[in-house]
């Protein structure tokens, strides 16, 4: 099949988002030197003179970042369950209860414990205020050196986990209701819609990498594909109900990556073992191969995880730092460049999102492939 | 950096609400589904294969039907070539029998008119020897109606046979 000229193509589109996710790597660290400087200039100069000036590095971080409340509009939050599991046992409130508090300056206290939230962390309090009546003691880096209770509030990303499940199991039950209605009738409505994508994940994903033992795998893959596609789809909508940015959390990724590893690990054959722990090579290579070989075997899952993880924080800080120059540069004139530029890189974003969920599942569909091949 | 340490709740959760998950679909969705498509996937093939046997079955029925009726062109044509040959031994023996019947009508017309034209002669003579007779005797009598030339007459007559 003749497809260079498509291929062509494709790589001149290719090498465009590539250009600009290069160009995302040089304005990342900016955002960091900026962050920097201005945390600079905040202890260096006054209070005020600080909280004037508008910081696109804070601006963006904290937009990725995980949150107690839920931001609608203006400055109505809502309130989510904060639940901490401390020395004294359980304790739950609502993030109401701090009032927009995010520098550890009011204090709740519970169970005869006492807990400030830093930079939407809650740490337990200092016993007295520091300059800035801030409960909490910082290092050079303005880091809190406070102890932390275990966290298992439900966060705003915990709320849209919440709801992407419900969104599949709505989503998918109904497809799976489709087919037992119309049983050997063609799809139709959500039906058609879900029908090319399992079909993509089966033909495409699964059945090239993992061969004819591929079913076994089939539930994990088509899972980990929706949940993250639907995830980074939620995760670009700006307000309620998306907002968070799931996908882009290393502990969602992290998760999602340990159980490939999992499955890689229990489903490995004695081929798999044996190419880690007696590769054919000369025995006084093992020294080094052994443990480059059991090195790789965590690699994978890292690099997974943070692949994800990157793209998708990646999208969100170029939106954010798009639409943030306009108040960097306090004109709005500079929304005439930002605004179409932060549609565009949304358009690729919505590709992206795509492509991302494509990645994760394909490179754990060739994982587990590697560790079920048959040698002959 | 922040961003990269994973924050136990999450962890938690995630793994909690995705394992979840993944049994439930698991279980009511993607075994149903692919199940479905699968079976599908075999109809369509099967339906497939049928149709490919069917076309071969109908190309099969064409051949064989060209075939019959070729053998029905040519026994037709067979047909009609015995027929013509029927048809012309029919007429050749029809004409052959009329002739012979013909010369035969010509040759029993001819000997009837020879016969008649043999009666008509017949009759002829024998009216023209009457009538001769019946003339002679006439003049005869004519001749002899007096006497002297009755003597003439026997006289004449006696000298011929004399003379004879």
């Amino acid at each position: 099949m003749d497809c260079s000229h498509v291929f062509d193509f494709k790589v001149n589109r290719l090498t465009l988002v590539f250009t600009l996710f290069l160009a995302l790597f040089f304005v990342t660290p900016l955002l960091y030197a900026q962050e920097d400087t201005s945390k600079a200039t905040v202890t260096a100069h006054a209070e005020p003179e600080a909280e004037k000036k508008f910081n696109l590095g804070k601006f963006a971080l904290h937009h990725i970042a995980d949150s107690h409340s839920w931001h609608v509009i203006g400055d109505t939050f809502i309130g989510l369950p904060v639940i901490l599991y401390t020395q004294g046992g359980l304790v739950s409130f609502n993030s109401d209860e701090f009032h927009g508090d995010d520098e550890a300056k009011l204090v709740i206290e519970r169970a005869g414990q006492r807990f400030v939230k830093l930079h939407e962390k809650i740490y337990y309090a200092s016993e007295t205020a520091n300059a800035e009546g801030e409960y909490v003691e910082l290092d050079a880096n303005h880091h809190a050196k406070n102890a932390r209770p275990l966290d298992f509030s439900v966060t705003k990303n915990v709320c849209t986990l919440l709801l992407s499940v419900v969104v599949m199991l709505l989503v998918f039950l109904n497809v799976a209701n489709g087919y037992k209605k119309r049983k050997g009738k063609s799809p139709k409505g959500l039906q058609s819609w879900i029908e090319p994508l399992i079909l993509f994940v089966r033909d495409d994903i699964a059945r090239p990498n993992l061969g004819h033992k591929y079913e076994r795998f089939m539930p994990y893959l088509l899972t980990v594909f929706f949940f993250i596609w639907f995830n980074n789809m939620l995760g670009l909508i700006p307000f309620l109900p998306g907002g968070a940015n799931l996908t882009g959390n290393i502990a969602v990724t992290a998760v999602l990556a340990v159980i490939t590893l999992i499955i890689v690990v229990t489903n490995g054959n004695k081929y798999y073992w044996k190419h880690i722990f007696t590769p054919d090579v000369p025995w006084w290579l093992y020294v080094v191969l052994v443990p480059v070989e059991i090195i790789g075997v965590f690699t994978k899952p890292i690099a997974l995880a943070i692949r994800l993880f990157a793209n998708i924080t990646a999208g969100h800080i170029l939106m954010l730092s798009l639409i943030g120059l306009i108040f960097v540069f306090n004109s709005v004139y500079v929304s005439v460049v930002s605004v179409p530029f932060a549609l565009f890189i949304g358009a690729i974003e919505l590709l992206v999102a795509f492509i991302q969920a494509f990645i994760f599942t394909m490179l754990s569909a060739l994982f587990i492939g590697m560790a079920i091949e048959e040698h002959h | 950096m922040e961003l990269l340490v994973p924050e136990i709740g999450l962890v938690v959760f995630q793994t909690i609400a995705f394992l979840l998950l993944m049994f439930v679909l698991a279980k009511f969705a993607w075994k149903p589904v692919l199940a479905a498509i699968k079976e599908r996937e075999h109809n369509i093939d099967e339906a497939l294969n049928k149709a490919e046997l069917a076309k071969q079955e109908m190309v099969r029925l064409a051949a064989q039907n060209e075939e019959s009726m070729k053998e029905a062109r040519a026994e037709r044509d067979l047909m009609l070539k015995e027929a013509k040959t029927l048809k012309d031994s029919i007429v050749n023996e029809a004409k052959h029998q009329a002739h012979t019947e013909g010369a035969k009508l010509i040759e029993k017309a001819r000997i009837e008119i020879e016969n008649q034209k043999k009666a008509a002669l017949a009759e002829l003579k024998d009216q023209v020897s009457s009538l001769s007779i019946d003339i002679a005797e006439r003049v005869l009598r004519n001749q002899l109606a007096d006497k002297a030339k009755q003597q003439d007459f026997v006289a004449g007559l006696l000298k011929d046979i004399e003379l004879n």
